[in-house]
């Protein structure tokens, strides 16, 4: 016990992170069938904009909470740029979307190259994540509470904002049936915009709570991209509560896998569980139902 | 929406998803072995032109792609070189007039881009590379070529080509001093971390030989994916396993995630600090405060005092768009530049053979930044200072060790009776 409990800590920050950068993916990919592999360039878009706003606002306590916001509009207006520029010429053709994205994330990632120091850029930590709580005899790093806290935050706020408000109703209707919404009187090019800007900005958050965790540098946001689609793969297209279970598995067997195995055995072995899980239920964990003929 | 259709997607994702990792593997040196050979003239007669007032030469760095982090600032310091040695008359009385080439973060651009320099721009030599995949991709293609390559970064040594000159640390310059140094603090369990690729597995097999022959116990050994940040549940294997001292083989950007979890995870450099082999002047400000107090074991620092590395500095100061911070591997292809003009100038040619034919000779010295280094014929490395720094809060390096000399480099770890024969050549095939 002594070691599965701070190992399941481990596991549900790495699953908290994962589970920022696949959001933005299931909403975007649920939604409008579109492959973003940009996404993880508005993660490091995030958080060189943490860093930026470091250099202005001198100390970290402030900084990272005025970070969180600012990343979020920043990120989501370069998301609504990319959809408004290339991505709506391609609806229903996911594979070009998907072609294309790659190609805008190697534009970004040289772009941020040439601009930053390109051995990356040190975001400090507010010293109130610095350090331990020891309480129930573990000590939890502070920093892990804290990417808990913000993914909890940011899934109440998006669950809330589709469920309650018109515009969460209307996003909802376009996932469920594009046409018979787009019959209703509902924009859905709006709603696709919106929806663009919302993914990408929780992309942004995301890259904030990166930062805090490990490199700032133009190469960062490779390494969440893939594992952030098999979330989205495994938990369901369109599906909120799917992509919350599958990024806590993913992160709690990515971080026991690398306790008890090694850190290159670990991934290896969680993308053999996804795909054998994918498999076996090809869907996802959850489906949307619809009654429509599409 | 149907189910049909939903499942459609969820195979285009995972369609999306095979080809990301497709793409990943191409650019992280699958094809690496590739047979460079086929194809293009043999070792025809060199093309290289010096009859004008200039000479041409190559520099070959990843501009672009993920090594494009570390090899930029490479290729800046190669191009200030290249204006110093004009500025002072250039080498033999020809001006440089350098081709830059991007090696894209990809192994087998590196090996056609030495090729294109070789036969087509007639380059007398060529000066970059960084990680050992890159240099064992120009390799087959300068010795077949009978070119020249300077290779400016410290590596895992058991290699010595006619072909190539090695500015950098060989393991006996680097790990070897890093161990003695450690020996001297007393430490007695290490831990070993590092990155999962030949560097750091070969450095620690080094590593623990050595440490048996000194008494000191190794108590865990873990690597990580180089493109993996998250260090968490290795570092909680550290807590447990609780040693003296770390020893960091990690490169790269993976180095701030680890750096961060092991401060998260409470270990302090005042009670169990790390070693490492790849952080310098220009990784550590990325790591913010949490790097200060720890160590690394260098041949430069920029915090040395000598008359050429104050040159050095103030030159690269005033450099464009410099940070103004140098660092060992900037320090290495700085010097590269000025071995080659040693060499040619001791040999009265840019032939290759009349070159090596210099070096051979083994009278090859000169002032660096680090100090007065020596290249050895044999093995074309140079020698020397070992140093061991540790990281102060404007993460510049206090030096804290110093060799007594400066060390011969032995990249075979011949002279050394620990060092079985027997693994030297598993380690050697394995490198291969």
């Amino acid at each position: 016990m002594d070691v599965l409990i701070p190992q399941l800590l481990n596991g549900s920050a790495q699953g908290a992170l994962l589970l920022l950068a696949a959001l933005g993916l299931s909403l975007t990919f649920g939604q409008m069938g579109v492959i973003n592999m940009a996404h993880g360039e508005f993660l490091m878009i995030g958080a060189f904009t943490a860093y930026l706003v470091q250099r202005v606002i001198d100390s970290s306590d402030v900084s990272i909470p005025v970070a969180l916001p600012v990343a979020f509009v920043v990120a989501g207006l370069f998301g609504l740029l990319l959809e408004v520029a290339i991505i709506r010429w391609m609806y229903r053709r996911p594979l070009d979307t998907l072609l294309c994205t790659v190609g805008v994330s190697l534009i970004l990632q040289q772009a941020a190259l040439q601009i930053f120091p390109s051995q990356g850029v040190p975001v400090e930590k507010p010293h109130w994540l610095d350090g331990q709580l020891n309480s129930f005899g573990y000590n939890w790093p502070l920093r892990q509470l804290f990417t808990i806290l913000l993914a909890a935050f940011c899934v109440a706020t998006l669950a809330a904002w589709l469920k309650y408000t018109s515009f969460g109703r209307r996003i909802r209707a376009t996932v469920h049936n594009r046409d018979l919404a787009e019959t209703s009187g509902i924009s859905t090019r709006t709603v696709d915009r919106i929806t663009f800007f919302v993914g990408s900005g929780l992309a942004g958050v995301a890259g904030v709570a990166a930062s805090l965790i490990g490199g700032t540098n133009s190469q960062m946001g490779t390494q969440y991209i893939i594992a952030a689609f098999l979330v989205v793969a495994a938990g369901g297209i369109g599906q909120l509560k799917g992509t919350i279970i599958a990024a806590w598995a993913v992160g709690v067997a990515l971080s026991c896998f690398a306790y008890w195995t090694t850190g290159s055995l670990a991934q290896v072995l969680a993308f053999i569980l996804v795909i054998v899980f994918l498999q076996l239920r090809p869907q996802g964990l959850f489906t949307v139902r619809t009654r429509s003929l599409a | 929406m149907s189910t049909t259709s939903k499942r459609r997607r969820a195979l285009v994702a995972t369609g999306a998803i095979a080809t990301t990792i497709t793409l990943a593997l191409a650019g992280c040196g699958a094809r690496a072995g590739d047979d460079t050979s086929g194809g293009g003239p043999t070792a025809a007669a060199s093309c290289v032109d010096t009859s004008g007032s200039t000479v041409k030469l190559g520099f070959l760095n990843s501009l672009t792609g993920g090594m494009a982090i570390s090899e930029k600032t490479v290729s800046n310091v190669l191009h200030m070189a290249a204006d110093e040695i004009n500025a002072g008359g250039g080498i033999l009385g020809k001006k440089i007039e350098y081709v830059q080439e991007d090696g894209a973060t990809d192994w087998p651009t590196f090996a056609e881009k030495t090729e294109k320099l070789l036969t087509q721009d007639c380059v007398a030599a060529i000066f970059g590379g960084w990680t050992s995949s890159s240099r064992k991709a120009v390799k087959p293609v300068v010795e077949k070529l009978n070119g020249l390559f300077f290779y400016p970064v410290q590596y895992e040594g058991l290699e010595s080509s006619p072909n190539i000159y090695y500015t950098g640390a060989t393991t006996n310059q680097q790990i070897i001093p890093a161990m003695d140094f450690l020996a001297s603090k007393g430490v007695k369990k290490l831990f070993l971390a590092g990155s999962d690729y030949v560097f750091p597995r070969t450095a620690n097999a080094i590593i623990k030989l050595y440490a048996a022959k000194l008494g000191i116990q190794i108590v865990g050994e873990e690597y990580v994916p180089l493109d993996k940040d998250d260090w968490t549940s290795q570092v909680a294997k550290i807590v447990a396993a609780k040693p003296d001292f770390v020893f960091n083989t990690i490169n790269g950007s993976s180095n701030v995630g680890f750096i961060k979890a092991y401060y998260d995870a409470g270990l302090t450099p005042a009670k169990t600090p790390i070693i490492s082999v790849s952080i310098a002047e220009e990784e550590a400000p990325a790591m913010g405060h949490e790097v200060t107090g720890n160590y690394a074991s260098w041949n430069y620092f920029q915090s040395l005092k000598t008359p050429t590395n104050s040159k050095f500095i103030q030159s690269w100061k005033a450099y464009p768009n410099s940070s103004g911070v140098t660092s060992d591997p900037m320090e290495a292809a700085y010097i590269s530049l000025y071995l080659y003009k040693s060499l040619v100038e001791a040999a009265g040619s840019f032939d290759v053979d009349a070159v090596n034919a210099a070096a051979k000779k083994n009278t090859i010295t000169f002032d660096a930044p680090e100090g007065k280094v020596t290249l050895d014929g044999k093995n074309h490395h140079i020698s020397k200072p070992g140093h061991i720094g540790r990281i102060n809060a404007d993460n510049q390096f206090d030096i804290v060790w110093a060799s007594d000399a400066f060390i011969k480099p032995d990249p075979y770890l011949e002279g050394y009776d620990w060092f079985p024969a027997d693994i030297r050549k598993q380690l050697v095939g394995a490198a291969g």
